[in-house]
């Protein structure tokens, strides 16, 4: 919705949506076999590979070492599981263990929306055993993530996350985690570690900085007097009930509900896509807060309606305490 | 305690046309006013020697005076808080009139609020500053809550949910104000009402307030000559007695965003202006033949009725949907049309209308007027004033 900031750029307003529900069906449907490896470890391969990686290791490459070794025989690099089933020119490039698998119409759709850069942000591999040589490990695919969009310091973007697990001879080999972010490049800024900064950030100072550092840690902190105790929001530099200055906060449950909202619709607010809507959230600690209330449609908000507290990264410098529906 | 009910009077009310693109400055708009306010009272800019005006206001009392030739001042002050300040600058004019301080004061409020900088629009530095105000609005405008529909529009809701009140009663306020407008030549919407099915198929602004809950846009200056209520006998118009004149700011006081105080369904501060204004008039809301009520937008008009007394907590509604603050309603409100039909001078030409409607020369004239209520902006620190037949 709303306040999460649909894609910049991005004419089909139900985008977001659609590739919501494409990603979880993907998800759903599981694991998903490609193609074994086009041709059997091999030791001109594992050569080459060793050679370009200035692995020197004599297991992988020497008979003689291997045979004398704790494996008793030729073992590939570890490292090497994907360039097995690496589809070859003909495949889609740029997307090793694609072929066929989950995540292909995902990407494609983010291409199609204009998200067509793309830059690989995590990769893990584990490796349960050595291949052998003459082994034709099968890769299996599965969709595990999506999140977006968000803005990143190359563009706006959807971050993509899979799971590929190697089996050969009916056991698992190995397993790798891979994530990209798909981006809008037109948004690539030219200094490219700074987001646009967002206009409508606040005013901190003295009475007001420790919210404000609560925020950036993901804690909600409600102003507590040092002497009466009493809690206090907005707060303020002086204890209102008994004039101490000496001020502490305590962080709060994170939980609140509607007490009043309202759904913004005109004009355009710069930073907002319209509609959006904002509340008055009455917090179990006893302080009112306002808050944006995102990731539900404008229209679901209604008062009494349960919320918790999330956290969104509006720009390089501020982080918003934002509202989302709590299932009770 | 010292008062000076009665002892005061409007005694000149002046204006320029309203419109929505004046092509003139704003500084020679408030000229203009001046100068038509001291022609309705029949006095010259020498007999002039104090200036009140807003904080908003961008023309400075020293250039207003020497556009229109004033010579010495003795007194000038300007009232805060945005068209909560409506009321309060007859309050100040009439203190230093009553204390001696000047003999003739006239109050200002000249903009191009439409062809310039509109109030309605969003301004991202608000929040900017870390002033007490910008701080204030920290809490609120990174949400993108930053207009003062959206701001109002937090009360209605929680409104509506404690009493049952509708869009539709909201509407109807917006359709008396346009059926007045429709027969007050000098209103924009002159000739232009409007239905409740209108209404409620206009877009929305912000949930709950539709585009028609909320009072249009306007260019234009009201002026107003205020001087003690013996002078104003001897001069060309009827005086509009100053029988009350109050300020009002309530605990937990905010601009436009007081959500945290235990109740968001009334305005505690329009309450302070209440009680003071009965108690100085020494009458009650039985007393007033029509109110001029600040109606910037249409929910806070059913708030007022009740801080003010005409009806209890939440029944506003009724008296509303009963055709009560129509012409010939039990409380006729907002004969000119108010902000929502005549014009949006920030409550400076609900003032003038008063005073017309106290001379009995009202476009919309309600009968037999002794008593006028007019209040000023809600939401924020606000005025409020009973003005008189002498
Ligand atoms: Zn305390």
């Amino acid at each position: 919705m709303t306040a999460a900031n649909p894609p910049a750029g991005v004419p089909d307003p139900d985008f977001h949506e659609r590739l919501t529900a494409l990603a979880e069906k993907r998800m759903a449907a599981g694991e998903v076999y490609g193609e074994a490896a086009a041709d059997p470890v091999n030791l001109p391969m594992i050569r080459h590979w060793a050679a370009a990686m200035g692995d020197a290791n004599p297991l992988h490459t020497d008979a003689e070492a291997a045979a004398a070794g704790v494996h008793g025989e030729i073992v590939a690099p570890p490292a090497m599981i994907q360039v097995w089933t690496m589809p070859g020119l003909a495949g889609p490039a740029g997307r090793p263990e694609s072929a066929g698998s989950p995540i292909d119409d995902v990407l494609a759709a983010l291409d199609a929306a204009g998200y067509t850069g793309v830059v690989a942000t995590n990769c893990e591999q584990t490796y349960d055993r050595y291949l052998r040589l003459g082994e034709r490990p099968v890769p299996a695919t599965r969709l595990t993530g999506l999140s977006g969009p968000k803005r990143t310091a190359l563009g706006e973007g959807y971050f993509v996350t899979w799971n590929v697990t190697w089996y050969s001879e009916g056991e698992r080999v190995a397993e790798m985690l891979f994530r990209v972010l798909k981006f809008h490049p037109g948004e690539r800024k030219t200094t490219p570690d700074t987001r646009q900064p967002y206009p409508l950030g606040p005013a901190v100072n003295d009475d007001t900085a420790f919210f404000w550092e609560g925020v950036a840690r993901g804690e909600l902190r409600i102003q507590r007097c040092a002497d009466c105790g009493e809690l206090r929001h907005p707060p303020g530099p002086v204890c209102p009930s008994c004039r101490s200055a000496g001020r502490t906060y305590v962080v709060a449950s994170g939980e609140g509900e509607v007490y009043s909202y309202v759904v913004h619709h005109n004009p355009p607010i710069p930073g907002w896509e319209t509609p959006f809507a904002v509340a008055v959230v009455q917090l179990p600690e006893g302080v009112r807060i306002v808050g944006a209330v995102v990731d539900c449609a404008p229209a679901e908000v209604g008062i009494g309606m349960p919320l918790r507290v999330t956290y969104r990264q509006k720009d390089d410098n501020l982080i918003l305490p934002l509202w989302v529906p709590r299932e009770t | 305690m010292v008062s000076f009910s009665g002892s005061t009077a409007v005694a000149g009310i002046g204006a320029t046309e309203f419109s929505k693109q004046s092509g003139r400055s704003e500084l020679r708009l408030a000229a203009e006013a001046v100068f038509a306010a001291l022609d309705d009272a029949g006095l010259g800019p020498s007999d002039v020697d104090g200036l009140v005006t807003y904080t908003q206001d961008a023309n400075d009392e020293i250039a207003v005076a020497r556009e229109v030739g004033i010579g010495d001042l003795t007194f000038f002050s300007r009232v805060h808080y945005g068209g909560g300040a409506a009321c309060g600058t007859v309050m100040h004019a009439a203190m230093a009139v009553a204390t001696g301080v000047a003999e003739t004061v006239v109050c200002y409020r000249a903009f191009n609020e439409r062809s310039g900088r509109r109030y309605g629009r969003p301004d991202p530095g608000l929040g900017g500053a870390p002033s007490s105000l910008g701080l204030e609005m920290s809490w609120h405008v990174p949400h993108g809550l930053m207009t003062p529909a959206a701001w109002v529009a937090m009360f209605a809701r929680r409104y509506m949910h404690v009493h049952g009140a509708t869009s539709e009663d909201f509407g109807r306020v917006a359709v008396a104000m346009r059926r007045h407008a429709a027969t007050n030549p000098a209103a924009w919407f002159h000739d232009r009402p409007i239905t409740l099915a209108e209404h409620q198929a206009s877009r929305w602004i912000v949930e709950p307030l539709h585009l028609l809950d909320c009072c249009q846009e306007s260019d234009g200056a009201v002026a107003l000559v205020v001087t003690s209520a013996e002078r104003a006998r001897d001069l060309r118009r009827t005086p509009a007695l100053i029988t009350a004149a109050a300020q009002g700011s309530g605990a937990g006081q905010m601009m436009m965003t007081s959500y945290y105080r235990d109740d968001m369904t009334g305005l505690p501060e329009m309450g302070v202006v209440g009680r003071r204004l009965w108690e100085q008039a020494g009458f009650g809301p039985e007393d007033v033949q029509t109110a001029v009520l600040y109606d910037h937008f249409t929910p806070f008009v059913l708030v007022q009725l009740e801080e003010l007394g005409f009806c209890g907590r939440g029944e506003a509604r009724h008296l509303v949907a009963d055709g009560g603050i129509e012409i010939d309603g039990r409380l006729p409100v907002n004969p000119h049309g108010g902000q929502l039909g005549e014009a949006y001078i920030h409550g400076m030409n609900g003032i003038a209308e008063a005073v017309r409607q106290v001379r009995g020369t009202a476009a919309n004239q309600v009968a037999d007027v002794r008593n006028v209520l007019v209040t000023a902006g809600t939401g924020v620190p606000t005025s409020g004033l009973v003005l008189s037949a002498g």
